[in-house]
């Protein structure tokens, strides 16, 4: 295999790992959020509490792991995409330091101040908004060459109903995703108030979450025929992707084996998000970048391998150890244990 | 084509954001080292005091490092987002060290994580503790990496330049660069010196404000001496980095210390002010010490200012940040070794008020040496990004909306700073130790 698969696979298998437990960490904030406003408060906080708490810092670092990951293996993403993504990017880091902030300051303290809880449920909202314009501009078509030096051309971008139903399709399914988990988390907690009430978001999510998809696929018919053009060559990912979303929702409706759920939640978007991943190639900016002419060289490309596989074998383990602590563990996620409460402020 | 105003304000967002990361950075580098060391203690000699002195320290440290993710996190995408030119060479050569960094912050978030929220949940202690010990080289070693790519920028090497083409990348070569050794000694050991400080400072404000608790006697004595050893470290690896800076970087050194004639027997300039032709007045020289601190000869030459063009100089106020941060260093050493023999010498004015202030403020006093040890170690580098190699204007981006993204940043941090200090002191002060103690002993 080329290095640059190679390359680009690690990445792209970070990348899902982020969408997926961020999307887990968004959605848990709008729902906690949404339930304070409704007053049916305390159903969800808990969950957050206990598990979002220990993990938030590890979930950022996927995405930072991405980002390094990416300006290693394709140097010139850095030119291209950091030029142009100043002002989007930006706000998503401002977005997830005022998420950080409510982690330290709110959940570390003391009970949170209302607006605050309010304010962090929005932001879970509004980051997959701001980070998935990346995805839209990697489509081409947004960025000119004015003067050797990448431009974004923010009227096309906002004015482009491919743009919305990117940030349609992510607020969706970001949605989706959280109450699956969540379902499965409270009913494994033997919260079956919360578990009843995270059933029944997800499954209202759960349709809006295809629909999005099928528009995205509209949209990029019109947009980028060639991309269109593999996607559909691959069909057969994105139909085993809609039978585990059947299944998902089927074992939903049945109200039972949540876990099952979730792991077909899982299948149903590695199928689609690599389904997406493998038509996008050779390209990582149409039609400016491919994978080979932004790859670096051959001894920074082994080397960075032989430290990820290294770094892997350390990292595996660990994220385990983690996984057993907070989310196998019986008596933690019931919060029977003394120091479930996280870190005591008394 | 350079933006000249995306350079600017490139510049100071990227100014604002490494000094203020840097506070929370050198933090986290550096607690975990006395948490484990109070948390061993206690275990060993069965004395809570200790216990709690490690439970109270991570309470705060938690906090500190959350913060610290934040402005990791942007910092780690404004190097990309506000120098793409010099990301894109960067990348080419100095990314392993890069990439291995987040691995040694997974490592450390994870089990941060864990040590975190399993107080209480090991019938072994001892078990606890071990947690502990993947946080402590999770983040020594995140340290030792982003230093590592701080060095290459100082002493690039490791790939030749053929018709603006890179080739032969080793990047192993690039990452044991000339400068790495002393500059990343420098780095953790100052870390462990500015963590014992800070520590110190708390201990010691409690008991200007009249506790006369045991705890705090115990936490002063702890953090001092091992604060003494680093700073001792501290100077010694100073002197090397200084000799270092003679053979690679000569007109940082040069600019630091007001330099101008390529010299024997040249003198160290402390303090002073420099007139309009460059002129030094008012300050403090001593014979053959720029010689000594250079190359550990008084009668060694030493290249002065006059070997470099002028649009190749440093800033010349780079001299003032070295006196602050060598004259802060001396301070606290100094301070240092006499708390540590008037406790073994039974010396009462270590006890008084005035000294405990002098505590109390070697921690702040230790973070400006921090800031100004690092904007010594940036500004000199100047006009430079990667030196002898690429200019720092022509690494920038050429977007046109840095300035607003300058603003919103500066919002951020402000919001993290204050809150932080908010945070933090009403969760000390709302449960001192004497509640504490009471509370566990009920």
């Amino acid at each position: 295999m080329d290095l640059e698969i190679i390359g680009i696979l690690v990445l792209w298998t970070f990348l899902f790992g982020y969408v997926m437990i961020a999307s887990i960490d968004f959605g848990a904030g709008f729902f906690n959020a949404y339930s304070e406003f409704t007053h049916k408060n305390h159903i969800i906080s808990n969950i957050i509490q206990r598990y979002l708490s220990p993990v938030w810092e590890v979930t950022n670092v996927f995405l930072v792991f991405f980002f390094v990951g990416i300006v290693g293996f394709f140097p010139s993403s850095a030119f291209y995409y950091g030029t142009t993504l100043l002002v989007p990017v930006g706000i998503a880091v401002i977005l997830l330091g005022i998420r950080g902030a409510y982690y330290a300051f709110a959940t570390y303290g003391k009970n949170p101040a209302k607006h605050y809880t309010f304010l962090y449920g929005a932001t879970g909202l509004l980051l997959p908004a701001s980070l998935s314009i990346v995805l839209t501009i990697s489509e081409g078509g947004f960025i000119t060459m004015v003067n050797n030096a990448p431009v974004l051309d923010y009227w096309k971008l906002f004015t482009s109903p491919l743009t919305w139903s990117i940030v349609l399709l992510s607020i969706t399914s970001l949605l989706y995703i959280s109450a699956v988990f969540l379902t499965w988390y409270a009913n494994k907690a033997n919260d079956k108030k919360a578990s009843n009430l995270l059933r029944k978001y997800a499954l209202i999510w759960a349709f809006p979450t295809m629909i999005t998809a099928l528009g995205i696929m509209v949209e990029l018919r019109a947009h980028n025929p060639t991309h269109f053009a593999n996607l559909l060559n691959l069909w057969w990912m994105f139909a085993i992707s809609f039978l585990f979303f059947l299944g998902t929702v089927w074992l939903l409706w049945k109200g039972k084996k949540f876990g099952i759920a979730f792991s077909l939640l899982v299948g149903q978007f590695a199928f689609a998000f690599y389904g997406y991943g493998f038509s996008h190639y050779p390209y990582l900016l149409y039609p400016y970048l491919t994978i080979y002419d932004g790859f670096t060289n051959e001894a920074m490309a082994i080397s960075l391998i032989i430290a990820f596989i290294l770094g892997l074998a350390l990292l595996l383990p660990s994220l385990y150890l983690l996984m057993k602590l907070f989310l196998f563990n019986k008596t933690y996620i019931e919060g029977k244990n003394p120091s479930s409460k996280g870190v005591p402020s008394k | 084509m350079i933006n000249e105003e995306a350079v600017h304000y490139s510049r100071i967002l990227t100014e604002v954001t490494l000094s203020f990361h840097i506070i929370y950075a050198t933090i986290g580098v550096g607690i975990p080292l006395f948490i484990m060391i109070a948390q061993w203690v206690g275990i060993r000699r069965n004395d809570e005091h200790y216990i709690l002195l490690a439970r109270r320290w991570t309470r705060g440290y938690a906090i500190t490092v959350a913060v610290g993710v934040v402005t990791g996190t942007a910092i780690g995408l404004l190097l990309s987002l506000l120098w793409p030119n010099f990301m894109e060479v960067a990348g080419h050569i100095i990314a392993l060290p890069l990439f291995m960094e987040t691995f040694a912050f997974f490592f450390e978030a994870i089990f941060l994580g864990i040590y975190l929220y399993t107080w209480d949940r090991f019938d072994n202690q001892f078990k606890h503790l071990l947690l502990l010990v993947p946080v402590a080289i999770g983040a020594a070693f995140s340290a030792v990496f982003i230093t590592t790519v701080n060095a290459f920028m100082n002493s690039p090497q490791g790939f030749e330049i053929l018709n603006n083409e890179l080739i032969n990348v080793n990047p192993i070569e690039a990452m044991f660069n000339p400068s790495m050794p002393t500059k990343v000694s420098h780095v953790v050991a100052t870390a462990f010196m500015t963590a014992a400080f800070i520590l110190a400072s708390i201990a010691a404000y409690r008991m200007v404000k009249g506790s006369k608790h045991i705890y705090h006697k115990k936490a002063l004595h702890l953090t001092v001496t091992v604060g003494l050893v680093f700073s001792i470290a501290s100077l010694i690896i100073g002197d090397f980095s200084g000799k270092y800076l003679a053979q690679y970087q000569p007109e940082k050194l040069a600019a630091a210390e007001w330099h101008f004639e390529t010299s024997e027997n040249a003198p160290l300039i402390l303090m002073g002010q420099l007139t309009d032709d460059n002129e030094v007045r008012y300050a403090l020289e001593i014979p053959s010490m720029l010689s000594i601190l250079a190359y550990g000869n008084p009668s060694a030459e030493v290249i002065g200012l006059d070997q470099f063009s002028e649009d190749e100089i440093p800033p010349l106020y780079i001299h003032y940040l070295f006196d602050i941060m060598v004259g802060i260093g001396t301070l606290l050493i100094i301070v240092a070794a006499i708390y540590w023999l008037g406790i073994r010498r039974r010396w009462k004015f270590i006890k008084s008020k005035a000294f405990l202030w002098l505590l109390v403020f070697s921690g702040p006093l230790c973070m400006i040496a921090i800031e100004s040890g690092w904007w010594l170690n940036e500004v000199g580098r100047q006009p430079w990004v990667l030196h002898g190699i690429m200019k720092t204007a022509e690494g920038a981006t050429s977007s046109n909306q840095v300035e607003l993204m300058l603003w919103l940043f500066t919002g951020l941090y402000v919001v993290l700073g204050i809150g932080s200090v908010i945070v933090l002191t009403r969760m000390f002060k709302k449960n001192p130790i004497e509640r504490e103690l009471a509370e566990r002993n009920q």
